[in-house]
């Protein structure tokens, strides 16, 4: 897993932290947005459900705007990440992203197959020998722990009821 | 004297077979949680928290409490070993312990940093048995207000005390609070902040968070590094253990030292990483040897070592007796209370003694089981390291889904976990601290009631709060506490000397 060494290019850390910095700061105007419309003053019942959620909605937005201030400051022209290891962490994210996406379809052990596969195949580059022993062992193993001795029920699909399990 | 007659009637509660076998189990998948990267401690028992629903309170905690005390041990070993802390609080370890492996004294490490921890739980868990009942029987007379005050206490330690800076870390904080306000208002039992998204009516659960942030965030630092594992091989026989343990005596003043930095620290919710640092930095400016420090002195291990389990252990004090728990683990486990339906504060000293005293006694078992586990297996639980991360990743992955889905039988909370994990990824690489993030959204609904409450009673007054001499006490604590690092500033400052190691940059 070694990233590509020619790429030394990238995003800013500074440009990613305002761009983090932003996003928590409307974050903070949602919850400012949202607790308004829920009531922030004074009810029969005492403070209403969005005098506390107000303030802190404030805190958000008042310690965000310090945040942005001090991260433009900075003197940091460092990257956040290069290219290559964004990449890296993408081909990540991606992959477990469509296998989370699939599960409520196709439940949770079919896609962990496919998922391990496909991870170990690609990044890990292993035999097809390896690769559907882990693939398959792991889920199977789950099954017993999880369902079987634990009782704790699993998402399945179409495969599992037609195997009956 | 009942507390004595209580605490061997939790030594029968966690000597019987199936509590032994649970202890076992809880420590040997702790320390492989601890070893393996992207399954800390608190995501890894919050991943196994839905195995133990259908056991007893009891052994339930026992097992969990077990993986976290695992969790302790196993940072130690990648630290020695690879020079990888599996853990944040085991950075301090690799410091003195990685060079000692390097020089080939990884058993003497290894034996000095089990046995340092060892001592350090040990420590705490005295320590917890003279004063929980003592603080929990205190805390029964809080009151609204005192309860806030509480926690604003707990809050405002983790503002002064972090080394993220302070904004980053109330904006961290605020996120939580925030996302733990969502959906149904207890008391008034409004909606709010849902935006009539029905997934958000019970609100954001903190286990999805706890382990989207950091295990999924963790396998994505770690993928970005691109991390390769290279170390040694680690044999520990038991002359070299003898050998160690003759020598470890000579440390003593260190050790208490450590005990008493960790303790403390564990207490006020800063936890076990600062407390191994800042025993570290004070062994390194005591010690006779100091200036060794960093190549490979054995007391470097024991330092650190003490003082983070230390920590991790004294964690659990607040956690029982109020309720409010001193780390992120310490977060997860007081969750699964209320998940077994048992409410966690002093009252469980008063109902629940079978639970308490059965917890406290398996913590000295625990650890001792601990000890005797890692100091003979640390060969097989190296030789997990050395798994490939490609095929440890997509596992771990797969882990973390069937964890957060078997919270609440969801698939919502899945793709949730996701967009914790990137956000936790962001964020950690932004040097946000996760651990307020984390305990703010736990503890929200609770800090929240207790502020409306302490309003009610006294028709909106601020005043309340500093109304009578214990709920002041309290708050003016908080605030020394939130302004701890300007306080310590201008104390250097006025000092006229160069800052310790309190300074040290992130």
């Amino acid at each position: 897993m070694t990233t590509g060494s020619s790429s030394n290019t990238g995003p800013t850390h500074k440009l990613v932290e305002a761009g983090v910095t932003l996003a928590i700061a409307l974050f903070g105007v949602i919850v400012i947005f949202g607790s308004v419309k829920a009531g922030i003053n004074w009810g029969p019942e005492g403070p209403r459900a969005g005098f506390f959620p107000f303030y802190i909605g404030l805190f958000i937005l008042a310690s965000s705007a310090i945040n942005l201030w001090h991260g433009l400051r900075e003197d940091n022209d460092g990257l956040f990440a290069e290219w290559g290891q964004l990449r890296q962490v993408l081909s990540v994210v991606i992959p477990t992203a469509i296998y989370v996406g699939s599960m409520p379809f196709i439940g949770l052990y079919v896609a962990s197959i496919i998922f391990i596969a496909w991870f170990m195949r690609w990044l890990g580059k292993y035999n097809w020998i390896i690769v559907l022993a882990v693939a398959f062992g792991m889920p199977i193993v789950t099954y017993f722990i999880f369902e079987r001795w634990f009782m704790v029920p699993l998402p399945k699909g179409p495969i599992e009821e037609w195997l009956g399990l | 004297m009942e507390e004595l007659v209580n605490l061997f009637h939790g030594f029968a509660v966690a000597l019987q077979p199936y509590n032994i076998m649970l202890m076992v189990l809880g420590i040997v998948l702790g320390v492989i949680i601890g070893v393996l990267p992207g399954l800390g401690g608190a995501n890894g028992v919050a991943i196994l928290l839905p195995l133990t629903f259908s056991m007893s309170p009891t052994s339930a905690i026992i097992m969990l409490s077990c993986i976290y005390w695992g969790a302790l041990f196993g940072g130690a070993i990648t630290s020695i070993l690879f020079n990888i802390p599996g853990e944040p609080w085991s950075v301090a370890t690799t410091f003195d312990g990685y060079p000692m492996a390097q020089q080939g004294k990884a058993g003497e490490a290894l034996t000095a940093a089990f046995t340092s921890s060892f001592v350090g739980a040990l420590f705490a868990v005295v320590m917890i048995t003279l004063v929980a009942p003592l603080v929990a029987s205190f805390a029964l007379q809080f009151g609204p207000a005192e309860k806030f005050a509480v926690y604003f206490l707990a809050f405002c330690s983790f503002v002064g005390l972090s080394k993220e800076p302070p904004f980053k870390t109330i904006a961290a904080m605020m996120i939580g609070f925030a996302l733990a306000a969502v959906g149904l208002d207890s008391i008034t039992g409004q909606l709010r902040l849902t935006f009539g998204v029905t997934h958000l009516l019970n609100g954001f659960d903190f286990l999805i968070a706890v382990i989207g942030l950091f295990g999924i965030g963790e396998i994505l630092l770690t993928m970005e590094e691109g991390l390769a594992f290279r170390g040694g091989k680690a044999k520990i026989d038991l002359r070299v253990v003898l050998q160690t343990w003759k020598e470890l005596p000579k440390y003593w003043m260190t050790s208490l030292r450590s005990c008493f930095i960790g303790c403390w620290m564990g207490i006020t919710p800063a936890g076990a990483t600062p407390a191994s640092f800042m025993s570290y930095g004070i062994a390194k400016r005591v010690a006779k040897n100091g200036k060794n420090f960093g190549k490979g002195e054995i007391e470097g291990v024991v330092a650190p070592e003490t003082a983070a389990h230390a920590a991790g252990t004294a964690a659990l004090l607040p956690m029982l007796s109020l309720g409010v728990p001193g780390s992120p683990t310490a977060a997860v486990l007081l969750g699964g209370l209320l998940i077994w339906g048992l409410q966690p504060g002093p009252m469980l000293f008063v109902e629940q003694k079978e639970f308490v005293w059965g917890l406290i006694a398996s913590m000295y078992l625990g650890n001792l089981v601990g000890l005797i586990v890692v100091l003979t297996c640390v060969p097989i639980f190296a030789a997990i390291l050395r798994v490939p991360f490609s095929i440890i990743a997509p596992l771990i992955l797969v882990l973390c889904a069937i964890g957060a889905y078997s919270v609440h039988s969801s698939t919502f909370d899945v793709m949730l976990m996701l967009v914790f994990g990137v956000i936790g990824y962001l964020l950690k690489k932004c040097n946000y601290p996760l651990a307020p993030l984390v305990l703010a959204i736990v503890l929200g609904d609770k800090a929240e009631e207790a502020f409306r409450q302490s309003l009610l009673g006294s028709q909106g007054s601020f005043g309340i709060f500093l109304s009578n001499p214990l709920v002041s006490t309290i708050m003016i604590l908080g605030l020394i506490a939130l302004f701890w690092s300007v306080i310590q500033e201008g104390y250097t400052r006025l000092r006229g000397t160069v800052a310790g190691p309190g300074s040290r940059a992130a």
